[in-house]
């Protein structure tokens, strides 16, 4: 049996005062699943996960985690709440080593820092490989794996992802799209934003559609993908058509 | 030349600790912090405060420390002075910069740091007067170390080399062997990511300031042993620690260090080419030089 894990109540939130991007969007995501959120450019997906991230700020409505209000927190209490968030781009500290980004973000640890870094280790194995290089040198698909481990370091139950497999080669977007897919059969709630529509909705859950910094449609991901009418209007048909 | 050299090397160490903290400034909070030199004026005019009294309430103090005209008091002076310029940093920040940060542009805070240095300047010249002071009155004679070429050098200035290259050293394992350090250098690189990854803003800031201000309050206290103390020390120094900030890269730490130390040789060597006179014109050129060849500096890096 599922329940929700996040729930967004009526959220207003823009970056300049008196011009929302997102107008009274609700939304839920439920504990061990994967939710997308898609929508054509503009739609306000980014600001969406920005705003439950605490990096945009509301004027209206709340965010709800595991019972307890987080809306306005500062960014730097999500892990504090087990909200972790990945951003898009620039998701990594590129002049640091990949064990000093780890370290970084297992610095709240404590005494489990060394078995949780190891653990992280286990699950990424080219990370471990490549401990002491520049993260910056790392690839697309690495970078983000990285990134996901950063996130992963707090013990999160609930993951933010930005379009991960942004930028990425086919073949890297596959596999950090499965990598949320695994966390969430192992408990972990995902939320991601996607432009990957195809790839995402087979991967997911549940899918909700924002055009407009508005709620659209909603429903589960294999009832969206197969819709034709959503398949026009949100998804472009021939994508939906080809898959 | 070997002369020319020698001293460059002992002012870019100067220089070094200085940029040290203004590189930090100006990539965390984006603004060009033309007040940040003032900072060794208020360094160096604190350890000469704390140096009087000291040699008036302990004279037991007043020692000379091995061959440098240093005494016990001095070290002591100079430890205090970097925990008051320190806390000055802070407290400018609190009182002025955070106050314009809030409500005004990356442009307002650049013309509010000229109006901080302006204050600060005359604020020391009403205090302490517009005239040199020295932490000491005894002539300390150089040693030579070569005849052939010629080359002198003072205790006092190989002292202060070392401990600059020391505190860099101290800085260098923090930044890369702590957490704190990688937070710092996190902060510095991307401040948004850093705040998502449990960083708080507020505390990093804080402490840029405070290591910043504490950093130059030590290049103060060494450019006064070595040269003499005057109000006119942010006014002389500002644009050399700009140029060492730019050449390393804005951001970049270590590019401070290295910046510090190509500007300082730089306008020491063409001292050996030009008139005296044309030397200040050196930072100027080599700001000039880096911003149409290497925008971003040696280490720094393309920002959004």
């Amino acid at each position: 049996m599922v329940d929700a894990a996040l729930k967004v109540e009526g959220v207003t939130a823009g970056y300049v005062p008196d011009l929302p991007i997102l107008k009274e969007v609700t939304l839920t995501a439920q504990r061990g699943q994967v939710t997308v959120i898609i929508g054509p450019n503009g739609a306000g997906k980014s600001t969406l996960i920005k705003a439950i991230a605490g990096l945009v700020s509301l004027s209206a409505g709340r965010i709800i985690h595991e019972g307890a209000d987080i809306s306005g927190i500062r960014p730097d209490q999500l892990a504090g709440h087990g909200v972790s968030y990945v951003p898009q781009m620039d998701n990594i500290f590129r002049t640091l080593t990949i064990r000093q980004n780890l370290d970084l973000a297992l610095r709240s640890a404590g005494a489990e820092a060394a078995s949780r870094l190891d653990e992280l280790y286990a699950r990424f194995p080219p990370l471990a490989e490549k401990r002491n290089e520049k993260a910056g040198a790392l690839s697309g698909g690495q970078r983000q794996f990285l990134a996901v481990a950063m996130a992963l370091a707090s013990k999160p139950s609930l993951i933010l992802m930005d379009e991960p497999s942004a930028g990425l080669s086919p073949k890297a977007a596959q596999e950090v799209l499965e990598c949320a897919r695994g966390l969430a059969e192992q408990g972990v709630t995902i939320l991601l934003v996607e432009q990957n529509v195809n790839q995402a909705l087979r991967l997911s859950d549940y899918c909700f559609i924002l055009a407009e910094g508005c709620n659209q449609v909603e429903g589960p991901a294999a009832d969206l993908m197969n819709d034709p009418v959503v398949g026009e209007i949100y998804l472009g048909a021939k994508r939906v058509k080809s898959a | 030349m070997i002369q020319n050299l020698t001293d460059g090397i002992l002012v870019g160490s100067i220089l070094s600790l200085g940029a040290i903290g203004l590189t930090m400034v100006m990539h965390m909070l984006r603004f060009a912090n033309f007040s940040h030199a003032e900072l060794l004026s208020i360094g160096a005019y604190s350890a000469l405060v704390f140096d009087a009294v000291f040699a008036a309430i302990l004279p037991v103090l007043t020692a000379k420390i091995g061959p440098l005209s240093m005494t016990w008091a001095l070290a002591l002076s100079m430890i205090l002075a970097v925990g008051t310029t320190a806390i000055s940093a802070l407290l400018i920040d609190r009182l002025i910069f955070r106050r314009v940060r809030d409500k005004g542009s990356e442009l307002s805070m650049v013309f509010a740091s000229f109006g901080v240095a302006m204050i600060i300047r005359n604020a020391m010249g009403l205090i302490f007067g517009l005239g040199t002071n020295l932490y000491s009155k005894d002539i300390v004679f150089a040693v030579v170390l070569s005849r052939d070429p010629l080359l002198l050098i003072k205790p006092d200035q190989v002292f202060a080399l070392v401990a600059a290259l020391a505190i860099m050293l101290v800085l260098h394992l923090i930044l890369s062997r702590t957490t704190l350090g990688y937070a710092l250098r996190a902060v510095a690189e991307n401040p948004a990511l850093a705040q998502v990854n449990g960083i708080r803003l507020s505390h990093m800031i804080m402490l840029v300031w405070l290591v910043g201000g504490g950093l130059a309050a030590i290049a103060g206290v060494f450019y006064g042993l070595t040269n003499q103390i005057s109000p006119m020390i942010g006014r002389d120094l500002v644009l050399p620690i700009f140029a060492a900030t730019i050449v390393g890269g804005i951001g970049s730490i270590y590019g401070a260090v290295l910046g510090g130390f190509i500007v300082g040789i730089a306008a020491n060597m063409a001292l050996a080419i030009l008139p005296s006179g044309y030397s200040p014109s050196v930072p100027f050129l080599i700001i000039l030089a880096v911003l149409l060849i290497r925008p971003n500096g040696l280490f720094g890096e393309e920002r959004a």
